[in-house]
């Protein structure tokens, strides 16, 4: 039996999904993590962007900043933010991670306040930055989060980013460019992905240690459920060596 | 395809709006009124941190600030903002990390376009700048990161606004101050983000000669936008080049002397946050004011020292290390071991 923990998990199931010759715009911390680990194991041609103009980087560190001199070392490009979001909005850019205070059923973010009135927040967090602009532009988006009923919650006090929006055709109709949206959730519990018709959260996988109750219970609204699931792999013993030695090998975000 | 997109068009007929304020004026020939009387002249423009702020900035203007938060900052300008107590600025909150905590911590702003404030990135949120929008102080519209890219871009142009395909069916644009619109060629619908045209910006280059043409290695984020679109440009520099190295390089211009109002002159200057090629960001200080923020009695006393107490940035780097430090920050940014 490998020991390994939450993190680590989510991590490397996020790496999985990443295929090679794929793009992918990531921020600072776990996400930033996958897209290495994914290099250095499958994705040797992953091309790995920064929001503030980085394409391409060999990553000689973790960057603290999706802006620091990190982002652009030795990169095919140290070019502008308009240019990385033009290069989104132009289709180019196939995954992006974000993370945020709440998510809905349909994958909507919030990432900018907690509180019923706008102008004077309860709690004021940072905004949408990039996120909103990645979640509208980019094809697939992906959420690494630890899983609670708070955080999952159909009472989101403020949609930063879209999801499908109110599901069904709603993203589309909004004006959104056709075939974006939500792709999967990854949470230290489960697995999710979206209901082709409804865009209603769907779990595909349980993680190892957690039961179908685990999942709903930290859960503040339905899942729904894909007709089989079966148990998340693990992270395995490679994977693991190279998360540890060569992409975290300080436990900056692993030791989280 | 083609019926498709009618078939929304028409669905929603009644396009709607951001309901927030816009802070600046986007009308392209107000902007080419002040641009037609703008210095062209090849002329040097070596000045003080005291003499721009006092000169190009006044109460009630719009700013914005060149590099990315803690990544190539104008630091000497921002704190001679607060020095020089400005108040009822608009700021543009692009990506502001350091440079939101330096300007909240004087609350020099009491309007703000938002893409990214209060947060630090991996380092956590600040405190003292929660405080300050949270009570209310601060008058506030929603965007984000290639929005705010965008107006600039725009107002770079010498537009209006320019129609994009992000905000779309979110909070974040029901508290813009962005329109939807439909496509004269397709039918597509679009958000129209209104140009933004700031009254001064601070951008600090790696080099560039007394003239204001300039350098910039690394990301660049929005800063040769930010200084075509800004009505006042002043930037300090990591060095002052010779013109001659301009011209035997010219495609490596990033800013042309036109745009520049005044330059200054100051080694280190991005301190404590990063410059590319240069030197790292300051990560131990960047923690160490996070955590006096905590306490505002504390902070307000770490900022007197920090700030008020240091007649210039010269004396701020001494405060903080000087030279010994500046020579650690750059052997973290160039990767080698220090012994």
């Amino acid at each position: 039996m490998i020991k390994y923990n939450q993190i680590e998990l989510m991590i490397c199931v996020a790496a999985r999904n990443l295929e090679d010759g794929a793009t992918v715009v990531v921020g600072t911390g776990a996400p930033c993590a996958a897209a290495m680990l994914a290099q250095k194991t499958h994705s040797p041609n992953l091309c790995i962007l920064f929001e503030a103009g980085g394409v391409a980087p060999n990553l000689p560190a973790m960057p603290i900043s999706v802006g620091d001199s990190r982002t652009f070392h030795q990169a095919i490009m140290a070019s502008s933010m308009p240019e990385i979001m033009e290069t989104c909005q132009r289709g180019m850019i196939d995954y992006t991670f974000l993370g945020g205070a709440q998510v809905d059923m349909y994958g909507n973010i919030n990432s900018t306040m907690i509180g019923p009135d706008h102008s004077k927040p309860l709690v004021r967090f940072p905004g949408s930055g990039g996120a909103n602009d990645l979640a509208s532009l980019c094809w697939r988006t992906m959420m690494m989060t630890i899983q609670d009923a708070k955080r999952f919650t159909n009472d989101i006090d403020f949609i930063t980013s879209p999801g499908y929006l109110q599901g069904g055709n709603s993203r589309y109709e909004a004006g959104l460019p056709r075939g974006t949206g939500p792709y999967r959730i990854i949470t230290n519990m489960a697995i999710m992905g979206f209901d082709d018709t409804t865009k209603r959260m769907k779990v595909l996988s349980v993680n190892p240690g957690y039961t179908r109750k685990d999942v709903q219970n930290n859960c503040g609204f339905e899942l729904i459920w894909a007709d089989s699931i079966a148990e998340t792999h693990e992270p395995d013993e490679d994977e693991l060596r190279i998360l540890r030695g060569k992409v975290d090998p300080d436990r900056y975000i692993i030791g989280r | 395809m083609t019926m498709l997109k009618k078939k929304i068009t028409n669905k929603d007929g009644n396009l709607k709006s951001g309901q927030n304020e816009l802070f600046t004026n986007p009308d392209a020939d107000a902007a080419r009124e002040f641009f037609r009387t703008k210095s062209r002249a090849l002329k040097p423009k070596l000045s003080t941190v005291e003499e721009v702020v006092k000169n190009y900035l006044h109460d009630g203007d719009y700013i914005g600030i060149g590099g990315f938060g803690a990544i190539r900052i104008p630091t000497a300008i921002l704190h001679e903002i607060i020095r020089q107590k400005k108040k009822h600025l608009g700021f543009a909150g692009h990506t502001s990390t350091h440079d939101f905590q330096i300007l909240a911590a004087g609350e020099c702003f009491d309007k703000c376009d938002i893409a990214y404030i209060v947060g630090l990135e991996a380092r956590g949120l600040s405190p003292n700048s929660r405080r300050y929008i949270e009570s209310g102080k601060v008058k506030i519209t929603e965007w984000s990161n290639a929005t705010l890219s965008w107006r600039i871009k725009a107002a770079a142009m010498g537009l209006s606004f320019l129609p994009a395909r992000n905000l779309m069916g979110t909070d974040t644009f029901k508290y813009s101050a962005s329109k939807e619109i439909i496509c004269p060629f397709t039918g597509q619908k679009y958000m129209a983000h209104p140009a933004l045209y700031p009254d001064f910006a601070a951008i600090h280059v790696h080099e560039c000669d007394v003239y204001g043409n300039a350098h910039i290695y690394g990301a660049s984020v929005s800063d040769q936008d930010l200084a075509k679109a800004s009505r006042y440009v002043v930037l300090t520099t990591e060095k002052i080049i010779p013109t001659e190295k301009i011209r035997q390089n010219p495609e490596a211009t990033s800013i042309p002397f036109w745009c520049v109002d005044a330059v200054v002159e100051i080694p280190y200057g991005s301190y404590p946050g990063n410059m590319p090629y240069e030197y790292f960001s300051d990560e131990e200080y960047l923690r160490k004011w996070l955590t006096i923020e905590k306490d505002p009695t504390e902070f307000k006393k770490f900022i007197d020292k920090q700030i008020f107490g240091t007649k210039n940035f010269f004396e701020y780097l001494e405060l903080n290390g000087g030279m010994e430090k500046m020579k650690k920050l750059r052997a973290i940014e160039l990767l080698y071991d220090q012994k």
